[in-house]
């Protein structure tokens, strides 16, 4: 040990990264009687460590620092991570920004607007019920809905879903009412269900983890309108808030930021502690009975790798969603730029149908599936100013707002199928600031993605001419042969649901971890983020993980690590 | 008084400016300061803390204490990616982690010199053609006028409001919000 070197202070667990899975896995072991050290490697502007009842004031409605200054993080300076499409591109087509879901405290719960669906039943057992696809590691969940259902329903209370039970024809049975009933429907929501009904659709208001009432000692959403990309002034977004304030609270979490793991210590199967380098560059490791890591599917794998782990499973099968967007201009202004972002979904392209069926024939693929649609809009003056052109048209564009006051957007979250060969693994020469290997990504759509956002885009289309629009478009993400980008217009998928890169398995054949999370080949490696998914659905990947995060790290309490 | 532009400079980039977002009936980018805000920007951290990100949570504007005014404080890593931004790596070895990093102000001031000091004295068609010969500096100053333009009026720009007013965007409006009806009705 060098003297730069601090003692370790010994916790039952390390867990690695403070977003919603890490944070659900911290209070489920803090209340099993654990210790927990929480670290996050991006800064804290969330919550009073100290005194966790008080939540910190650096959100606002500010749209330079949330989405032109990289305040949530990761700083593609700091933190790039590399791309490309296939090996034939060398070994990186592009470095700079690769999806950045933030990084810091509260992780990616903190930008997102908080949509929260279950995911299906036929989620958990897709190749049974669909079959297999050429080219695609598709396999069943190892364990079914019925598993999670309790964890889902208490996922929801923790962090305050506000929903309308029955709402969704297509929905999983639940055991009770969601916590609180939906919130306002925004404007242009009340448009688009109306066309969606009348040409069949079951619009439904979405699951959201935005207070509705006052809920756990955080106010209601005042409907302000920066919610996706933005953290929330008046913490009315409970996810992961409030699992981090009732972790800190019982005394027995420490929760470090700016820190970052560099290394999961292994000896003869079983970690024993972590390397973590703190704010000030120094180096020292603790130890601890359990390691839970809930990274991100980018981060997760990259951590797995710098520490040796073997299995051939790691950092492959990464899923993002294939999303379609489905966009239209409105005759008059529709207020996108008030409300939660988006408070209606559609889940009929997630189920099989007779013109689904001849569409994937057509395409000489079995089948097809979508994923769940966001009725949304637009709100940010800067994003639109940047789409128009300079110059004398400049202020008549803006002035006419066809991107952001008049616009009416449909996002389709596409199921993304599993690829072996879609894969994270580390940048044989690209470094983090630390001087660390960053995470290469190579990827591309599987061709089942392309026929169902081609087949179910027309839908969309139909609904927004049914709607009353003045002209559609329609673009996806990612968008394969477009230049790279850090944007959404790239072959990058700009969707923050990524997934797949620690696979569970049954057995050490077919996956990294078991079917509660723990790793093979060092079973009191917990991992509690979305890289277990076998398959990635077509719903925000949050209460899921959450839910999973939540069993996982009972069971390994109960087992004693 | 420009901090990073020197008054020269300032007026050729504020002559660009009233290019890309002209004034018109309504105000453009000369009047809501957008070259205040380029300039604040490659001169942040002539400022204490660094103008990078304006604070929160409230401006004051729709209540509540007004804080967007005191800027964050900079943690070393932010410090470190924001000088090596808008400063370049410049042969410092911790920067060029990956390599030299060409800075924004390099790129500013290249770009000036490539539009000419005469730019100033072209009328408006030759001011076009100019910046269209230029096309990368041109987006790149086009992309921080609209920020300047259109983004809160703490980071320099969009004074007395006018790039919101003129749009008909409410900007910021924590802690007030929306009521319910403001929301869901038309």
């Amino acid at each position: 040990m060098s003297a730069g070197v601090n003692p370790s202070r010994d916790f039952d667990a390390v867990v690695i990264g403070s977003g919603p899975g890490g944070s659900a896995a911290a209070l489920a072991l803090i209340e099993a009687g654990w210790s927990v050290l929480l670290v996050e490697k991006g800064r804290n502007h969330l919550i009073d460590a100290d005194d966790p009842s008080r939540l910190l004031g650096d959100y606002s409605n500010d749209e330079i620092k949330f989405v032109s200054r990289h305040f949530l993080g990761p700083d593609p300076f700091l933190e790039p991570r590399t791309f490309r499409t296939s090996e034939a591109e060398g070994d990186r087509a592009y470095v700079g920004e690769v999806n950045s879901i933030p990084t810091t405290v509260g992780g990616g719960g903190v930008h997102a607007d908080g949509k929260t669906p279950r995911f299906l039943e036929e989620d958990f057992r897709l190749l049974s019920e669909r079959g297999p696809i050429d080219g695609a590691t598709l396999a069943d969940w190892p364990f079914g809905y019925e598993e999670m259902e309790p964890y889902y329903a208490e996922a929801e209370r923790l962090i305050g879903v506000a929903g309308e039970a029955g709402s969704n024809p297509f929905a999983a049975p639940r055991s009770g009412p969601f916590p609180m009933p939906p919130g306002a429907p925004m404007y242009v929501a009340t448009l688009t269900t109306a066309a969606a009904e009348r040409i069949g659709l079951h619009p439904y208001p979405a699951p959201t983890a935005a207070n509705s009432v006052p809920y756990d000692g955080r106010p209601a959403c005042n409907n302000c309108g920066f919610c996706a990309f933005f953290g929330c002034p008046i913490h009315a977004k409970g996810d992961p808030v409030a699992m981090l304030q009732r972790a800190l609270a019982s005394g027995r979490c420490r929760l470090e930021a700016e820190t970052f793991a560099s290394r999961i210590l292994v000896r003869n199967g079983r970690a024993t502690g972590v390397e973590l380098i703190g704010p000030e560059g120094v180096a020292r490791t603790e130890s601890a009975r359990a390691v839970v890591v809930a990274a991100g599917a980018f981060e997760t794998p990259r951590l797995l790798l710098l520490s040796g782990f073997q299995s051939d499973w790691i950092g492959r099968n990464v899923m993002f969603h294939f999303q379609t967007f489905v966009v239209g201009a409105t005759p008059r202004p529709i207020h996108g730029h008030r409300g939660r972002a988006v408070t209606h979904l559609h889940d009929d392209h997630l189920i099989a149908d007779p013109a689904s069926q001849r569409a994937a024939k057509e395409a000489g693929l079995p089948w097809i599936r979508g994923g769940m649609v966001e009725h949304g809009a637009a709100g940010h003056p800067i994003l639109e100013a940047k789409i128009h052109s300079w110059g004398p048209g400049h202020k008549d564009a803006m002035r006419d707002s066809s991107m952001r006051a008049r616009m009416v957007a449909l996002t389709m979250q596409g199921e993304d199928l599993p690829q072996a060969g879609n894969r994270v693994d580390l940048d044989p020469l690209i470094r983090d600031v630390r001087g660390v290997p960053v995470a290469r990504t190579t990827y591309q759509p599987h061709r089942h993605e392309l026929a169902a956002s081609a087949h179910y885009s027309k839908q969309l289309v139909e609904l927004l001419e049914v709607t009353g629009v003045d002209w559609t478009m329609v673009a996806t993400s990612p968008w394969p042969g477009m230049p790279y980008s850090g944007g959404a217009i790239s072959p990058i998928p700009a969707s923050r649901h990524v997934m797949g890169t620690v696979r569970m398995a049954d057995g050490p054949s077919g996956g990294s971890c078991d079917q509660w999370g723990r790793m093979f080949e060092a079973p009191n490696v917990l991992i509690a983020d979305s890289s277990p998914f076998p398959t990635g659905s077509g719903y925000g990947p949050t209460l899921t993980l959450v839910a999973l995060a939540l069993r996982n790290a009972r069971a390994l309490a109960s087992a004693g690590a | 008084m420009p901090v990073f532009f020197s008054d020269r400079q300032y007026e050729i980039v504020r002559a660009v400016c009233a290019r890309l977002i002209p004034t018109d009936a309504d105000a453009g980018a000369s009047e809501a300061g957008v070259v205040d805000y380029i300039d604040t920007f490659l001169g942040a951290f002539s400022f204490d803390p660094p103008r990078i990100w304006a604070g929160g949570p409230f401006s004051g504007r729709r209540g509540g204490a007004a804080s967007f005014g005191a800027f964050t404080p900079l943690s070393a890593l932010d410090e470190l990616a924001w000088r090596t931004r808008i400063e370049g790596s410049r042969g410092r070895p911790e920067r060029e982690f990956n390599g030299p990093v060409i800075g924004l102000q390099e790129r500013y001031l290249e770009g000036l010199a490539r539009l000419g000091e005469d730019f100033v004295d072209l009328d408006g068609e030759g001011q076009d053609d100019r910046l269209r010969s230029v096309a990368e500096f041109t987006d790149l100053v086009y992309e921080h006028a609209c920020e300047g333009m259109y983004g809160p009026p703490e980071y320099g720009g969009n004074r007395d409001l006018v790039g919101w007013r003129y749009i008909g965007f409410e900007g910021d409006v924590q802690p007030a919000g929306y009521t319910d009806a403001e929301v869901s009705q038309p």
